[in-house]
């Protein structure tokens, strides 16, 4: 709140107070974001949220070291924002490989390494699967990225703040954050960008040279204070907060798999995040399930690809068939979540399945 | 220490209090993200839209031309970088001045490092743009013309609709950079010639950290961003519900008690202006001659310097500022009062002073006296080191 009224200053002002004040709360948020991830407070630049910070990573890298080679290495399953900005890249006159996955959801660290061509620049990775929560290898990559001299960035959305990242463990070059994922506001994003040895990318905004000149544009105080909030409430509760949630996450899976017959977990349950339960359930279509649990909020994936009657590609990559991946529903489980809630949300989506099973068959047998 | 005057309002804001409440649910119980089909998703689908439409209509514009964006910043970056690589191929050139906002100054410098053509028309020593001039250099191949509507270090407003008009002419598309125009002038997109207008909230009492682009229906537009399909692709990303809803209630704001609120700013900085002047013989007022909004004072007394007058100020407690915010780490003079041939000696003396909804008639009679202190303190102090 302060920051919205008392101090509100623009922290670009370097010819006041009210600026300074601004500077010092952006350079404490700076550091909070960064020691969440084991970066260095100058090695964070602020962007508008995560498809921003996945957009500047990725064409940044593409534009800067495209003297040196247009090869681009990432997965089938990666976010829109990341997947998106690589077919506009390939429209570019760049080559893009998107190594596949198994049928956990998880990338081979060697499928990596054998896409891996002279003129690689750029590997793109994911943390964890924002529909199917499955952690990747980032480690593994991280460690070949290093050795092929090829850049490393990894989406760390969904994972960062719900389970342990560190960028010098990762060898990660360029990370990309987004506050609304760990109980920050909308409309702030961050791209971690290593100094040492130094990641260089090229800006997407251009003016007033903001943020060591890689985004320009009045910084947006209030939300970045919240930002460095969030990652420090993260930080703190990690440890607690992914033991709690992993276990109302067994709970829902046990509750659901004791009263519900022909369902399945897409992707890997050993590798991944405490919060996600990804299920389909045979039969049933997703949107039809959504539609008659009115006091349960799930989704059938992605909120970025909602709009879409596809089914979901990452899914698909994951070998599940069309059918199957209409049916998938993904709880996402967090801080606000407790145990009445998910007892709750197992009778009603048991109920359900089975009035929509029901239904079926009547239409069938008619 | 006095209480602390805030003259720097051409820099940021404070959010005002209507739009706090307006914006506080969606920090809360509101928190959904619109792109999700369930009710906390449709409950914020249904707030952004409302806020879309709101926005649009204090505009005049219709809610599918209203474009959120991060801020003036990236609106400009979109206007000029997503119309022009819209168009290049049959129009390589984007005709511009020298005296915009350094968000559209880079993006027409990249426009030339992606191989297109730039061209800044003079402006004269009032920081007029000449329409006939900005005719001439649109020629027949340019995409857009884009021109800022009130400057940001002086003030000076530009004839938008003769500008437009000549864009029009010559087949280019053209838009203004009304971020300091917001709340200002009057502005009606429907009765003017302007395909692209960029506004930012927080230059009228809405946060840092949204901003909108008009694109008139119809206009082309190359997306900055790629990835998830908000706002029809034009701008990907999930949307800043509560600072929209914020930006929009701020508009609205804005809109409605401008005429009021210009006139009352102008009082007082015709009073400043005249106070100083009168106390200051010498001084300079930047941009007197030509149309100017109401809240800015652009000031340069020969014999001091920018820098040490700030702070003087600021130890006093008055925020000024010595042209942009964008800018203020830099110590080469102004580029807007540069290319007015303002010379280097009052160049790098200027001190703008941008009043607001937190200046009152107190703040100014402080300031009619302290400034000219300082002044001379300042002059006392350069007249001793010289000697």
């Amino acid at each position: 709140m302060p920051f919205l009224t008392s101090v509100f200053g623009n922290a670009a002002s370097r010819t006041h107070s009210f600026g300074f004040a601004a500077e010092g709360a952006v350079g404490e948020a700076r550091q909070r974001v960064g020691d969440l991830i084991g970066a260095a407070a100058e090695e964070i630049v602020w962007t508008s949220g995560a498809t921003e910070a996945d957009n500047l990573a990725i064409r940044g890298a593409a534009e800067f070291h495209a003297a040196r080679g247009r090869h681009i290495v990432t997965s089938q399953i990666e976010h829109k924002a990341v997947l998106d900005t690589c077919k506009y890249l390939e429209g570019q006159g760049y080559r893009v490989t998107y190594v596949p996955v198994d049928t956990d959801g998880r990338i081979h660290p060697e499928a990596v390494r054998e896409s891996i061509a002279p003129d690689t620049i750029l590997i793109s990775i994911m943390l964890a699967n924002n529909e199917i929560g499955v952690l990747q290898p980032v480690v593994e990559i991280g460690r070949i990225a290093r050795e092929k001299g090829v850049l490393f960035h990894v989406d760390a959305v969904q994972g960062a703040g719900k389970i342990p990242f560190n960028v010098a463990l990762a060898n990660a070059d360029l990370v990309s954050l987004s506050a609304h994922k760990m109980y920050g506001p909308k409309g702030v994003g961050a791209l971690y960008v290593r100094n040492r040895p130094r990641a260089r990318i090229a800006p997407l905004m251009f003016g007033g040279g903001h943020e060591r000149g890689l985004r320009s544009g009045t910084l947006p105080v209030p939300l970045i204070v919240g930002f460095g909030k969030a990652c420090e409430v993260s930080r703190r509760e990690m440890p607690a907060e992914s033991e709690r949630v992993g276990q109302l996450r067994d709970r829902l899976k046990q509750r659901l798999f004791e009263s519900i017959d022909a369902i399945r977990v897409n992707g890997s349950l050993a590798h991944r995040l405490p919060g996600n339960l990804n299920v389909t359930f045979s039969q049933i279509e997703a949107e039809a399930l959504m539609m008659s649990m009115k006091d349960i909020a799930v989704s059938s994936g992605s909120a970025c690809t909602s709009a879409s009657l596809e089914p979901s590609y990452v899914l698909r990559a994951c070998g599940v068939d069309e059918e199957s991946a209409y049916g998938a529903i993904r709880f996402g489980i967090g801080r606000f979540n407790t145990e009445p809630e998910i007892d709750f949300a197992a009778r009603a989506v048991s109920q359900a399945v089975s009035r929509l099973r029901d239904l079926r068959r009547s239409s069938e047998t008619l | 220490m006095p209480e602390p005057i805030y003259l720097d309002h051409s820099a940021t804001t404070p959010v005002r209090p209507e739009v706090l409440g307006a914006m506080l649910p969606f920090f809360g119980p509101r928190f959904g993200n619109p792109s999700s089909t369930h009710r906390w998703g449709r409950e914020a689908r249904v707030a952004l839209d409302e806020a879309r439409e709101r926005l649009a209509r204090a505009l005049g514009a219709t809610a599918d031309e209203v474009c959120f964006t991060s801020g003036g910043t990236e609106a400009d970056n979109l206007a000029v970088l997503g119309a022009w690589r819209a168009l290049r191929d049959g129009r390589p050139a984007v005709v511009s001045t020298p005296i915009e906002h350094k968000a559209v100054l880079a993006a027409v410098e990249r426009v030339e490092a992606e191989g297109g053509i730039a061209r800044l028309v003079d402006v004269d020593a009032q920081a007029r743009v000449d329409p006939a001039a900005f005719a001439a250099a649109l020629g027949d191949d340019s995409a857009l013309g884009s021109v800022m509507w009130v400057n940001n270090e002086v003030g000076v407003i530009q004839d938008i609709a003769a500008l437009g008009a000549a864009a029009r002419e010559h087949g280019a598309l053209f838009h203004t950079d009304g971020v300091q125009a917001l709340g200002k002038v009057a502005i009606d997109v429907r009765a003017l010639p302007v395909d692209y207008l960029s506004v930012s909230g927080h230059k009228v009492g809405a946060p840092k950290g949204i901003g909108a682009l008009f694109i008139r229906r119809g206009a082309p537009i190359m997306p900055l961003m790629h990835g998830g399909s908000q706002d029809r692709g034009r701008r990907p990303g999930t949307e800043n519900v509560a600072m929209a809803v914020g930006f929009a209630r701020a508009v609205e704001l804005a809109v409605a008690e401008r005429e009021a609120e210009c006139a009352r700013l102008e009082a007082l900085r015709d009073h400043l202006e005249q106070a100083l002047l009168a106390r200051i013989p010498d001084a300079v007022v930047h941009g007197r001659g030509a149309p100017r909004a109401a809240h800015v004072l652009n000031i340069s007394v020969p014999g001091t310097d920018s820098e040490s007058m700030l702070m003087a100020l600021d130890l006093q407690g008055v925020a000024c500022s010595a042209g942009s915010a964008c800018q203020s780490g830099s110590i080469d003079p102004s580029h807007v009062l540069s290319a007015m041939r303002v010379p280097h000696e009052l160049a790098v003396a200027s001190i703008r002073m941008s009043l607001g909804a937190m200046s009152t008639e107190a703040h100014v009679a402080r300031v009619a006296e302290l400034f000219p202190a300082l002044i001379a303190k300042a002059r006392r102090l350069s007249g001793l080191s010289t000697r």
